[in-house]
C-alpha cells in the first residue's frame, strides 16, 4: 500500500527531460527559416514629377559636373572617357575645388552633377556610378567634418550633420535617358 | 587534508544538464525575433550589385519591395526571358504599381505614411530601361523615397 501511494506522488510530476528535445526542435526550425535580410541600398530621393523638363542651360558650365554612361558601360565625364575607379576623385576635385580653377565648381554648395545613362547601360554600371558620386559627397562631408569638430560626419549632432549637409548638398540631377542602345538583355 | 584532495582527483562531478533547455530556449527566442519569414517567394533571379555607401532599411513595415530581373528557369514559359517587374508575389507589368503601392500604404498607420520608402532589388545585369520606366512611375505615384538594394562591398 506505501508503495502505491509514492507511485502516485510521482507521477503527478511531469517529466521535463524531454523539454530540451522539443527547445531543440523549435530552435533547428527557427534556425532554418531564418533569412537575416541584409536590407542596405543606397538610399535616394527621387525628384516629383513634373511634365516640363527642367532647364539646366541657365546654370553656369562651370558648375556643371556631367556624367553620361552609354549603352557599352563607357563613362563620359565633361567630354572625356573616364574610368569608374578615376570618378569618385575626380568628383571630390569638381566639388570642393581645392585650387580655385575657372572651370570647377564656384562652392560645392553651387555645384550639381548631371548624370544620364542609356535605355541600354548595365543596372550595375550606372549603380556603380552612383556609388561612387554618392561616396565622393560622403568622403568631402566627412572631410569637412573631421577638419572643423574633430569627429566623423557619422558621430556629429544633428546640428552639426545638418549645417554640413546645408553646405555640401547632394544635388544629382538625372536626365531622361537616351535609347540608342539594345534593350532587354 | 589527504582526504578532500583525495576526493577530488577521483571522479569528476558530471555537467548538470539541467540548464540546457534554458539555454536552448534562449537561442530559440533569438531566432524567434530575427526571423523575417519570406513573404514574398521570387518569380525573378535578383542578385543585387555591390556599393560602398549603403544605408540600412530602418523600418520593415514601412518598406515594399520591387523585384526586377530575369524569369527563373521554371517560369521561362510563362514569363519569358526578358527582364520583368515582380510586385508581392506576382509579376506584374509597370501600370500595376500605382495599386501596389496604394495596396500596402492603407495597411500603414497615417502618421507614418510619409516614411514609406520602396526598396528596388534589381538584378545587376538587367538594361536600365526597365528600370527607368519603373522610377518614372514611382515618381508619378509620388512615391519617391527609394533605395537601390545592393550588397556591402569593402571599401578600398
Amino acid at each position: 500500500m506505501g508503495r502505491t501511494k509514492t507511485r502516485e506522488r510521482f507521477a503527478n510530476q511531469i517529466n521535463a527531460g524531454s523539454m530540451a528535445d522539443i527547445a531543440f526542435l523549435l530552435l533547428f526550425f527557427f534556425l532554418v527559416t531564418t533569412t537575416i535580410l541584409e536590407d542596405k541600398g543606397i538610399l535616394v530621393k527621387l525628384p516629383p514629377w513634373s511634365d516640363e523638363e527642367p532647364d539646366i542651360t541657365k546654370l553656369k558650365t562651370r558648375n556643371v559636373f556631367s556624367v553620361l554612361v552609354n549603352a557599352s558601360n563607357q563613362l563620359l565625364v565633361r567630354g572625356e572617357i573616364m574610368q569608374v575607379s578615376d570618378l569618385r576623385e575626380r568628383t571630390k576635385e569638381f566639388i570642393s575645388n581645392p585650387d580655385r580653377r575657372e572651370d570647377l565648381a564656384e562652392s560645392p554648395s553651387n555645384a550639381i552633377i548631371s548624370l544620364k545613362n542609356d535605355r541600354g547601360t548595365n543596372y550595375k554600371t550606372y549603380l556603380g556610378v552612383y556609388n561612387e558620386l554618392q561616396a565622393a559627397y560622403n568622403e568631402l562631408r566627412n572631410e569637412t567634418a573631421l577638419k572643423r569638430y574633430g569627429k566623423e560626419y557619422e558621430y556629429c549632432t544633428a546640428e552639426q550633420k545638418n549645417k554640413i549637409r546645408n553646405e555640401i548638398p547632394l544635388v544629382i540631377s538625372e536626365a531622361e535617358p537616351t535609347a540608342f542602345g539594345e534593350e532587354g538583355n | 587534508m589527504s582526504k578532500f584532495s583525495k576526493k577530488r582527483g577521483k571522479s569528476t562531478p558530471a555537467i548538470s544538464t539541467a540548464s540546457l533547455p534554458d539555454i536552448i530556449f534562449i537561442l530559440l527566442f533569438f531566432f524567434m525575433v530575427v526571423t523575417v519569414m519570406r513573404d514574398a517567394e521570387l518569380k525573378v533571379s535578383v542578385s543585387t550589385p555591390n556599393a560602398t555607401e549603403l544605408t540600412k532599411l530602418e523600418n520593415k513595415s514601412l518598406v515594399n519591395f520591387l523585384y526586377i530581373g530575369k524569369p527563373l528557369e521554371r517560369f521561362k514559359t510563362i514569363y519569358g526571358t526578358k527582364p520583368r517587374l515582380q510586385l508581392g508575389d506576382k509579376i506584374s507589368e509597370i501600370h500595376d504599381i500605382p495599386i501596389f503601392l496604394e495596396k500596402h500604404r492603407i495597411k500603414v498607420s497615417e502618421n507614418q505614411r510619409p516614411g514609406i520608402s520602396s526598396s528596388l532589388r534589381v538584378d545587376g545585369n538587367v538594361t536600365m530601361g526597365i528600370v527607368q520606366d519603373v522610377k518614372t512611375e514611382l515618381r508619378k505615384s509620388n512615391q519617391l523615397k527609394i533605395n537601390y538594394s545592393a550588397k556591402p562591398r569593402a571599401r578600398e
